[in-house]
């Protein structure tokens, strides 16, 4: 499935795009898993912030959307391994909204690899670091998504060409929203 | 003013948040740069205290959280420091005693998932600032909570009555607590009662287990229903409600004491219906009791085998005989119900079923037996007084016991039942001491793990049993030279010999493996707890919680979670009543409060959550038709808080404005 | 009346028309008394055998496939009477469902033969169609002549049983037993109903294989079995070929050696003729005796 490269991931020397990525990790397995790379001292890139759930169930796909549209670059999910969720089944609907998504956000022109679901249980500290090193290398090649910047230029767009419109039969055009 | 959630904004705006960033010696500070961070919080909107320290756990560092909460009026409180899962509990319990709510509070984890993990201390530097961030825009939005304390019923319910059952019974009954106990057969002791004995002490089983079996009829604190069984559990963890269905024994069981005269006055001269609890190796009467020990000491009668209850035409001679007048013929089921705070399940296993493994000849080759028929062979008080005879009533000369039926087994079962390659050293031992048979066993490893197991299987050895080791092919009487004429011959390859055997013997005894009860998932679907894949009851963690559940206030104990030995089950059932114990001497438990509840003014009533739920903790209401969340019951897990179209479930500590509002927080620039 | 299907495609493989034969002329008067046409797979090749599989899969999954495409222009089931038949094109079936990469290269294979394979037919056993399509019942009302007193071994041979079992038990198959119960006679309980025969080895390695087919041949006689009926042609070559090297090497046996198709002829009413009675090695007039 996915290749784990097991360095750190390397910022480009010359100082250029940094992904931003949120991730969400539920608090039995992913969360704690994160916290076991901790106690080993394990090193990973520093581009991920981590959003605790008690679940991965909690995740509402408007979580994900709303991190793209507030700038984020990648988002990542982690649960627990299907069979050994705390709450019995929550990462199961987890899997289910989530392929759902990921079909959406590719119709959306958002390309494979920018969400990622990940199951880590909570003895795989190890797999948090290969984990994040990986999509962040991957993430990074991709550049950035910048939908903040992407929603002002369509704005700016649009009020130029509503203004362009206006003025070319003289009459006041009502605003377009 | 309120906004949407229902909070009542500050009237000055923002409520007062202070900021706390933990030193924690130079185990964060060597990384990041912790006097910026606090510099960078201080100047976010509503943030109106905003420091650094050394050890924020410490007692100094607590202090400090209380004195500022009541110098400066503080209405939030963020700790920047180590994981949640260490001190949450320990800085919730700061802000109480500052006085201000325990769930006012929201934690940043700067250590385990930043400068433990980052060596660029500019970039963690970065991180911590946006991680602090996000928790001063959240936890604006959090709300005043309390944790829920449910009180809990001191009285415990067994489900189970063999040597787990009864263990867990008397260690409750003994601590002062009031049980009930319940059993399906007609007496209690399950399959221990059946065994000659046990390993690897060769103990008699009976002369250890009845002596528990009479401590249980007579402890004031049991009530000891057999011939009963769990018809429907309701409630949540302190306050189950539990209906019991008892079956009639058409015997009044306070008037019985058993002296079996009915028995012996019935009018069948001699017992003529296969026995199941020899296997079917003896027979019995239609009035009849399980062995001499039974515990209730009260006979039954079968009414399927019974004249009277199947004709109506018999004279009876049981009640004539009877001079406790306890016969009853009109005998109804009995409907009890049960309030009780915790209920210990050790409802057993049952055995495999040989004639699944066609190839080993179990009921088309009379010669061929399982091990639990053996167990009443050998045993004294069985259907032939320990004598090890065929069906036929001859002795055999040569017996061989096949290891792993239906255990270690691609085709039927893929585990090791653990305590099979135990019990055919000790068959292999009791049937070369009641008969001089020459013994085979055939085996695939020789599984002797327990204290003293080895040492037992070393002893067999110098007794001239003999080893095999190979999964025997097939049991066939077909003879290749005269002396296999009118013999079972076992065809193995003999793995460490290198060649193939035919070994003639006239007795096969079949090791079979230990399988869930046949109503295992029924039974656990009625007390709401999971099923492994292979169907044996779930524990909430293998190692660390073998004996809880899923579901809080259920407790497992015995085969019925995985197969085990005596030992290892008495060990688990102490356990398990060790932990009701914990909950009953509580006397409540508190509940976390990230539980989910419906705002019923925006609920459409459309059901989507309603099956989303494992605990079953979401039911309709249908006159209001609005959905509602049973507090108690939810686990606080958000999966229908996420499902949920319009919004109206919220999870508390997980609303969606909290998440929003920590995704802008850790993204804004 | 039960309805049953009138018409079947028929894949007699190379043993029904050569060593075979009794066992392709018991069959088909059998079915043709029973009103049931068996229509001969046009062009058909050899299925592969048991031992092309083990050689090279690809080919003989194309070899098997071959005759599968052509079956499948007709919606009928297929009666592949020989075992080896039977058991070799319902593996290149399963092969080619589970392994993808291979029936991309049998697919272009056929394809340069004009031919597609599309994984619909049914390959079966003659003796799964009498049980389960035709029925006992209606086989019953057309027995003129049970064999009343005979006693036969039924043997099944390994490749029905082995590894599919899909119309009968795989250590205890009764199918057969039933059918000659229902043709009047009596079968002796034989442990012995899936033991291997020797298959090849009869001629490779005829240590073991004479030996293998010894057993079978004693052990029936033991049990008092007046003839073994069989299943499948090898099983009876090997059975009824070797009887003259097995009573010098071992014993001399004397045991006829019959297929369950020509049993079931002969209890209806159908002539020892017909049904190739008189092509075994080991005379079966013991069988016949007393009709």
């Amino acid at each position: 499935m996915n290749q784990h490269p097991t360095q750190p991931a390397q910022p480009p020397a010359d100082g250029g795009f940094e992904p931003r990525i949120v991730a969400f990790f539920c608090n039995w397995c992913t969360y704690t898993a994160a916290d076991l790379a901790g106690v080993s001292r394990l090193k990973y890139a520093p581009n991920v912030r981590v959003i605790r759930v008690m679940c991965s169930g909690r995740v509402d796909p408007q979580f994900v959307l709303d991190a793209f549209a507030k700038g984020a670059d990648g988002v990542l999910l982690g649960g627990c391994h299907p069979g050994d969720c705390h709450y019995a089944e929550g990462n199961y609907k987890t899997l289910r909204r989530m392929r759902m998504l990921e079909r959406m956000l590719r119709d959306m022109g958002i390309k494979d690899g920018r969400f990622r679901l990940e199951w880590i249980s909570g003895a795989e500290g190890e797999k948090v670091k290969t984990t994040v090193n990986d999509m962040v290398a991957k993430v990074r090649a991709l550049g950035p998504l910048d939908l903040p910047g992407k929603f002002r230029e369509w704005d700016k767009e649009m009020e130029e060409l509503e203004v362009r419109v206006g003025s070319a039969d003289g009459k006041e055009v009502a605003h377009a929203r | 003013m309120a906004d949407n959630n229902g909070n009542k904004a500050h009237p000055n705006g923002l409520p007062r948040i202070g900021f706390y960033i933990c030193h924690c010696g130079s185990n964060i500070a060597g990384t990041i740069d912790v006097a910026e961070v606090a510099k960078y919080v201080a100047g976010l909107p509503g943030v109106v205290v905003s420091r650094d320290y050394k050890y924020m756990c410490s007692d100094p560092g607590q202090e400090m959280i209380a004195q500022d909460i009541k110098e400066h009026k503080l209405e939030r409180l963020v700790v920047a420091a180590c994981s949640p899962n260490l001190h949450e509990e320990t800085f919730r319990k700061a802000a109480a005693k500052g006085g201000l709510n325990s769930f006012f509070f929201q934690m940043v984890n700067i250590r385990e998932h930043d400068a433990w993990v980052h060596e660029d201390k500019k970039a963690a530097t970065v991180k911590a600032k946006d991680l602090a961030r996000a928790a001063v825009y959240r936890v604006r939005f959090h709300q005043p909570l309390e944790k829920k304390q449910v009180p809990v019923d001191p009285n415990v319910l067994v489900v189970g009555g063999g040597i787990a059952g009864i263990h867990a019974a008397l260690t409750l009954a003994n601590a002062g607590k009031k049980v009930t106990l319940v059993e399906r057969e007609s007496t209690i002791g399950g399959h221990m009662a059946a065994f000659d004995k046990t390993f690897p002490t060769l103990d008699c089983a009976a002369c250890i287990l009845t002596p528990k079996m009479s401590a249980v009829k007579s402890h004031p604190n049991i009530t000891l229903w057999t011939y009963s069984e769990v018809a429907k559990v309701e409630g949540y963890v302190g306050n189950y409600k539990v209906t019991v269905k008892r079956k009639p024994r058409y015997v009044k069981e306070d008037l019985c004491v058993g002296c079996m005269e009915c028995i012996d006055a019935c009018v069948f001269k001699e017992p003529k219906f296969a026995d199941k609890f020899n296997q079917g190796l003896g027979k019995r009467k239609p009035v009849y009791i399980d062995f001499p020990q039974a515990t209730p000491k009260v006979v039954l009668i079968d009414p399927e085998t019974c004249i009277q209850m199947k004709t109506g035409k018999c004279k009876k001679s049981c009640v004539e005989a009877c001079d406790r007048d306890a016969i009853d013929f009109t005998q109804k089921e009995e409907v009890k119900e049960l309030q009780v705070g915790a209920i210990i399940l050790a409802t057993g296993f049952k055995t495999f079923d040989a004639k699944r493994e066609p190839h080993y000849g179990y009921g088309r080759y009379p010669g061929v037996f399982t091990a639990l028929e053996i167990e009443r062979l050998v045993n004294a008080s069985g259907p032939t007084s320990g004598e090890v005879v065929l069906r036929d009533g001859k002795h055999p000369k040569a017996v061989g016991i096949i290891h792993c039926v239906g255990s270690r087994d691609e085709k039927t079962n893929k585990w090791c039942s653990r305590v099979c390659c135990m019990y055919s050293l000790k068959l292999a031992h009791l049937i070369k001491e009641h008969s001089g048979a020459e013994v085979y066993n055939f085996y695939i490893d020789i599984r002797a793990a327990g204290k003293a197991c080895e040492e037992f299987y070393d002893k067999l050895l110098s007794e001239g049993v003999h080893f095999i080791r190979g999964r025997v092919a097939e049991v066939t009487d077909w003879a290749m030279t005269p002396e296999e004429e009118g013999k079972l011959v076992l065809r193995v390859e003999d793995t460490l010999a290198g060649f193939v055997r035919r070994v003639p013997v006239d007795m096969v005894v079949l090791a079979t493996g230990l399988e869930p009860q046949a109503d295992a998932q029924e039974v656990r679907r009625r007390f709401n707890i999971g099923c492994g894949n292979e169907g044996f009851f779930q524990e909430r963690h293998p190692k660390l919680a073998p004996v809880n559940t899923f579901t809080d206030g259920i407790f497992i104990a015995g085969a019925c979670q995985a197969p085990k030995d005596i030992p290892d089950t008495v060990a688990q059932a102490g356990a398990a009543a060790a932990e009701a114990l914990v909950l009953i001497d509580a006397g409540h438990v508190e509940l976390e409060p990230n539980t989910s509840h419906v705002v019923e003014e925006e609920c459409c009533g459309c059901k989507s959550c309603v099956p989303l739920c494992p605990y079953s903790a979401i039911t309709f209401d249908e006159s209001k038709k609005k959905a509602q969340i049973n507090e108690v019951l939810c686990k606080g897990c958000g999966v229908c808080a996420a499902a949920c179209p319009s919004g109206s479930i919220r999870q508390n500590l997980f609303e969606d404005e909290e998440i929003f509002s920590e995704i802008e927080g850790v993204l804004s620039k | 009346m039960k309805s049953f299907p009138m018409k079947y495609l028929y894949f007699p493989g190379c043993s029904l028309k050569g060593t075979g034969k009794a066992y392709e002329e018991s069959l088909l008067a059998v079915f043709r008394a029973l009103g049931i046409e068996l229509r001969e797979i046009e062009d058909w090749n050899c299925c592969g055998a048991t031992a092309y599989m083990s050689v090279d899969e690809a080919k003989s999954y194309a070899l098997a496939g071959r005759n599968l495409a052509i079956a499948e222009r007709e919606d009928l089931d297929v009666i592949a009477p020989c075992s080896a038949c039977y058991l070799g094109l319902n593996k290149a079936q399963k092969g080619l469902e589970e392994h993808p990469e291979i029936r991309a290269k049998v697919t272009k294979a056929l394809a340069a033969a004009g031919l597609e394979y599309q994984g619909k037919v049914k390959v079966r056993h003659p003796l799964d169609v009498l049980i389960n399509d035709v029925g006992l019942d209606e086989i019953a009302k057309r027995i003129k002549a049970p064999l009343k007193g005979k006693k036969f071994a039924p043997y099944y041979g390994c490749q029905i049983v082995r590894p599919f079992a899909s119309f009968d038990d795989q250590y205890n198959p009764e199918t057969m037993d039933r059918l000659l119960a229902t043709a009047g006679a009596e079968c002796v309980t034989y442990p012995l109903k899936t033991r291997c025969c020797g298959g090849s080895l009869t001629g490779t390695v005829p240590e073991v294989g004479l030996r293998l087919a010894y057993i079978i041949l004693k052990e029936a006689k033991k049990r008092g079995a007046e003839a073994i009926v069989t299943v499948c042609p090898l099983c009876q070559f090997n059975l009824d070929g070797y009887q003259d090297q097995i009573a010098r090497k071992f014993e001399a046996v004397d045991m006829p050696v019959v297929y369950f198709t020509q049993i079931l002829g002969l209890a209806m009413g159908l002539s020892a003729d017909e049904l190739g009675l008189k092509r075994s090695i080991i005379s079966a007039d013991a069988v016949l005796a007393g009709r």
